[in-house]
């Protein structure tokens, strides 16, 4: 295995919300202790659901929000507290490609401005017919055409537009690419397509990708590793085998049974989960799971669980034993 | 007889750059008790043509169709107070956003009874008890508290529910839920959805489900309709349809769904849906389709027999292999 | 088989294409009659005033003795010597109404060039500023919007001494805090969204961030505003005319001749009224095209 990219120790980010009147201040542990490893050429997936910090450590890992705490380790530096402003080599090493393709380009610039933008703000040292080559270069490798250069992103789909963004998360040559849930808001026949082209660029490129979703058949194809966040906290994280076939936290069990199986003959009596998510502001005691677990036990109502376990670990004092997982 | 039956609908919108055809020649029939998928990507008109049949579109929109009946009322000729009377009481509708479709400014308490007070004519106390029984039966915990809360106190979940329980209030025969559970996670979506076909079954209305998530129809209903770019491209039982899609579009749709691949590339669908201003001439598929010939370029296809799932093609696909070519040739 | 299928990622380019944001910009203008009307009243009189110097009959200055409150060509007593006749000295109302034109236009232009850039500047400041200098910035603006504004210039312009130039500065101010909350409110919805982080990632600097990648997606209110502050400006020079702080006379200043003409009303209607309908018309058409822009502009009111 080569070595690691990106090295996440404990990673934290924590908000401030001023109290109001009468009201005291209160932190929300938005991502609450991840430590995970990125490599060359790998994929790491984070599901969760909404409010588990997966756009928050997006944001950390991207270096847009500096860690509350934790060690964020990228090439080899450390990013501390004080975040990686003005460090231009370390920003252009991770990169991120976002959600919506409709908000995510300047309206007002052509694509091959959008493409040219990052080159001329961090390598003044290009010229800028070449820094137009380099763009075109990207332009057809992303699948789209050389007339597309001079128009405008309200002419193009959201496929197309994807692929721009995707472009230019790439034009600095970046070693990461942060995917926020790249596909959901595609329709199923382009995101096939934007799915294909992310794998093969990642071949190409040697890339890391750290793809956020919340479309489980998507991450059992497209990831690596898999890791479940839950309120900000990783709850389980393994090789994509392990998790699938074998998932050991009942969260991820519940989470890949109330995925919907696109197979009439597969209809399946669904692990029911009771409630919803409480508010990252106010967790439970002890296991953060415990309200809505079917397989609690009085120590997940006091003693917050630790991660355990080698490759394939998870925070639960009462797991699914291995036989049992087979059936799922 | 059907509950509702519409024939050869269509929708245009007036644009600044002329008419855009939103619905094109669309049937839908629902049976009481029905539940039914209408599947497809964005601009296939799935919810347009609900929204036409509900009256609930802007003034842009011209609505033509050959039929338009509900419960043996013709929707067509109506006046604009009886539709209100049959909307909303027999027919009502739940939609994506939960959070947008209840009004802010009042109680989910004051929400459910403002139907019941405009459509029946139950008491004060009445109407109390009938809001706290919906609440009961839409699975929402301590009913009479939460009938004081405004919508923005509850959680997405339960502001689904509770459009659900407001949708519910006058026993409609048919409940459009459009995108019901896309806004919604995982595992609040399979709470909704379970709740949802449960009050299927329960009341025994007719449930018309529109979805792009082919996870979903596959988990929820028994007959499924496949639109694109307006058109309804196949009708098949859910089972007939995942096994063996008859329609070239419905096959590829299938094929690309990650689940179902087989290798590391994904099957694809090339190009996009056809928008206004490259509407093919011939079928609106012909140009991604990986089977399409001359005719399908000129020629609009129409629709097959039941038994190929009213596949509009020239060529309905058996067990993946194209039909009938031969022949055309 | 077809060609289509093996090149069929980009159909648009052999169909026609979408039409550009300019001519939808225009088409959706044009839908709007009263927009156009205005359009072309307000081209009319710019058209007027470029070319004042060849379009009038008379210097706007010259008094003729001879041909005192002479009235209108087409009453008695009139001659098309002088078409709209003369004022209490003497001089040529078209002439002066022509030459006015140029100013109110000046005006416009100055005190909405003014206003406008000093208002963007401090709302975009104000949209990324930390909280506390955005506080204040909008704290300073909330007492200047809290008098009422023709009042205030008026305070401005007793401190500045009446002119013409200090009453332009004194509505400049008077108006700039409209564009400080318009831009500060359009740049706070535009700068969370995601094209904004990601010049953050490609390493934009903040002033370019700013200026370069969220303001010019915010302009369409602001030129909203700024045209039909336009009409504003001119409203406002006037009644300081009238009121005798602003342009002194004998500037042909549309609103200080009707000051001037103020004690003729009852026994010269035309000295009044025709100063009045060119400051009537021409507000009018700047806020009729005014509407219209905002039309054609603003998404939210778009009909999709």
């Amino acid at each position: 295995m080569s070595e690691a990219i990106l090295t996440a120790k404990n990673l934290k980010r924590h908000y401030e919300v001023k109290g109001g009147f009468l009201k005291p201040d209160a932190t929300v542990r938005a991502l609450d202790g991840a430590s995970f490893t990125l490599t060359p050429g790998k994929t790491l997936a984070v599901v969760g659901e909404s409010g588990s910090g997966k756009s928050t450590l997006a944001r950390v890992v991207t270096m847009i929000e500096p860690p509350t705490e934790g060690d964020l380790i990228i090439g080899g530096r450390k990013i501390g507290p004080e975040g990686a402003s003005g460090d231009r080599d370390l920003r252009a090493m991770v990169q991120i490609v976002f959600q919506d393709p409709y908000g995510s380009l300047n309206p007002r610039q052509t694509i091959g401005q959008t493409l040219m933008e990052p080159l001329l703000l961090n390598r003044p040292e290009v010229s800028a017919a070449e820094r137009e080559t380099r763009a075109r270069d990207m332009l057809a490798m992303v699948g789209l055409r050389p007339e597309h250069f001079e128009r405008y992103p309200h002419m193009f789909s959201g496929g197309q537009r994807q692929r721009v963004a995707v472009a230019r998360a790439l034009m600095l040559e970046p070693k990461i690419l942060v995917l926020d849930e790249p596909v959901s808001a595609l329709d199923l026949s382009i995101q096939s397509q934007v799915l294909n082209l992310l794998m093969d660029l990642q071949e190409r490129m040697d890339l890391a990708y750290l793809f956020i979703s919340h479309d489980l058949s998507v991450v059992r194809h497209i990831a690596d590793e898999v890791l479940v966040l839950y309120l900000g906290q990783p709850v389980e994280i393994g090789p994509k085998q392990a998790i699938f076939e074998a998932p050991r936290h009942p969260y991820t069990k519940a989470l890949l049974s109330a995925t919907p199986v696109a197979d009439p003959a597969l209809r399946k009596e669904r692990i029911k989960l009771e409630g919803e998510l409480p508010s990252p502001m106010n967790k439970p005691q002890g296991c953060s799971f415990n309200p809505r677990c079917w397989r609690r036990q009085d120590v997940c109502t006091k003693v917050e669980p630790e991660l355990q376990g080698q490759g394939h670990c998870f925070a639960c004092h009462n797991p699914i034993p291995l036989d049992e997982t087979e059936a799922a | 007889m059907a509950l509702l039956e519409i024939r050869n609908l269509s929708v245009d919108f007036a644009t600044h750059s002329g008419q855009f055809r939103a619905v094109d020649g669309v049937d839908v029939t629902v049976d009481e008790g029905d539940l039914l998928a209408i599947v497809g990507e964005s601009g296939s008109g799935k919810s347009v043509s609900m929204l036409a049949l509900m009256g609930l579109l802007p003034w842009t929109a011209t609505v033509t169709a050959d039929k338009l009946e509900f419960d043996g009322q013709d929707l067509r000729t109506i006046s604009a107070r009886a539709r209100r009377r049959i909307v909303g009481k027999d027919i009502s509708m739940i939609f994506q956003e939960p959070m947008s479709s209840l009004n802010p400014a009042f109680t989910i308490g004051w929400q459910i009874k403002e139907s019941l007070r405009k459509h029946t004519d139950m008491t004060r106390s009445q109407r109390q008890d009938r809001a706290v029984e919906l609440m009961r039966q839409v699975g929402i915990p301590a009913p009479e508290k939460r009938l004081q809360a405004y919508p923005h106190q509850l959680s997405g979940g339960m502001s689904q529910r509770a459009m659900i329980a407001m949708a519910l209030a006058n026993k409609p025969k048919l409940l459009i839920a459009d995108e019901p559970t896309t806004a919604l996670d995982v595992t609040i979506q399979a709470q909704i959805l379970e709740l949802l076909t449960g009050l299927q079954q329960e009341t025994g209305m007719a449930l018309v489900l529109i979805t792009h998530d082919m996870g979903v129809v596959a988990e929820t209903v028994q007959r499924v309709q496949v639109q694109y770019a307006g058109q309804r491209v196949e009708l098949q039982e859910v089972g007939g349809l995942f096994q063996n899609p008859h329609h070239p579009y419905t096959a590829a749709l299938l094929a690309a769904l990650p689940e179902r691949a087989t290798e590391k590339r994904l099957p694809t669908i090339p190009g996009v849906v056809p928008g206004q201003f490259d509407r093919p001439a011939g079928c609106l598929f012909s140009p991604r389709c990986s089977f399409a010939d001359a005719r399908c370029i000129a020629q609009r296809p129409s629709p097959a027999g039941p038994e190929l799932g009213r596949a509009l093609c020239h060529y309905p696909l058996i067990d993946g292999q194209p039909t009938g070519k031969e022949s055309a040739a | 088989m077809t060609d289509s299928a093996s090149h069929p990622a980009s159909p648009a380019s052999t169909q026609k294409a979408p039409p550009s944001r300019l001519r939808e910009f225009w088409s959706s203008f044009k839908e709007n009659r009263g927009a156009v009307i205005g359009l072309i009243v307000f081209l009319g009189f710019l058209f007027v005033a470029i070319l004042a110097p060849l379009l009038a009959p008379y210097a706007p200055d010259t008094q003729y003795r001879d041909a005192q409150l002479v009235p209108p060509f087409w009453q008695e007593g009139g001659s098309t010597r002088f078409l709209l006749g003369t004022d209490a000295v003497g001089r040529d109302l078209l002439s002066r109404l022509i030459y006015g034109a140029r100013f109110s236009f000046f005006i416009g232009l100055l005190v909405v060039t003014l206003a406008t850039s000093l208002g963007v500047l401090l709302g975009v400041i104000a949209g990324f500023a930390p909280r506390w200098l955005d506080t204040l910035i909008m704290r300073l603006m909330d007492i200047v919007l809290s008098f009422p504004s023709l009042l205030l210039a008026l305070v401005l312009v007793a401190i500045l001494g009446p002119s013409l130039l200090n009453a332009m500065i004194a509505i400049a101010i008077v108006l700039q805090p409209h564009f400080v909350r318009l831009t500060r409110a359009a740049v706070l919805t535009e700068r969370s969204k995601d094209y904004v982080i990601a010049a953050r990632v490609a390493g934009g600097r903040p002033i370019r961030i700013m200026f370069r990648t969220v303001l010019p997606n915010c302009l369409a209110p602001i030129i909203v505003q700024a045209a039909l502050s336009f009409s504003t400006a001119v409203l406002d020079t006037a009644a300081l005319g009238f009121l005798g702080m602003g342009a002194q006379p004998p500037t042909p200043e549309w609103g200080t001749m009707l000051a001037e003409a103020r004690e003729f009303i009852l026994s010269a209607w035309w000295v009044v009224t025709f100063p009045g309908l060119c400051i009537l018309v021409t507000v009018l058409a700047i806020n009729l095209m005014g509407d219209g822009l905002r039309d054609a502009l603003d998404p939210k009111l778009k009909r999709s």
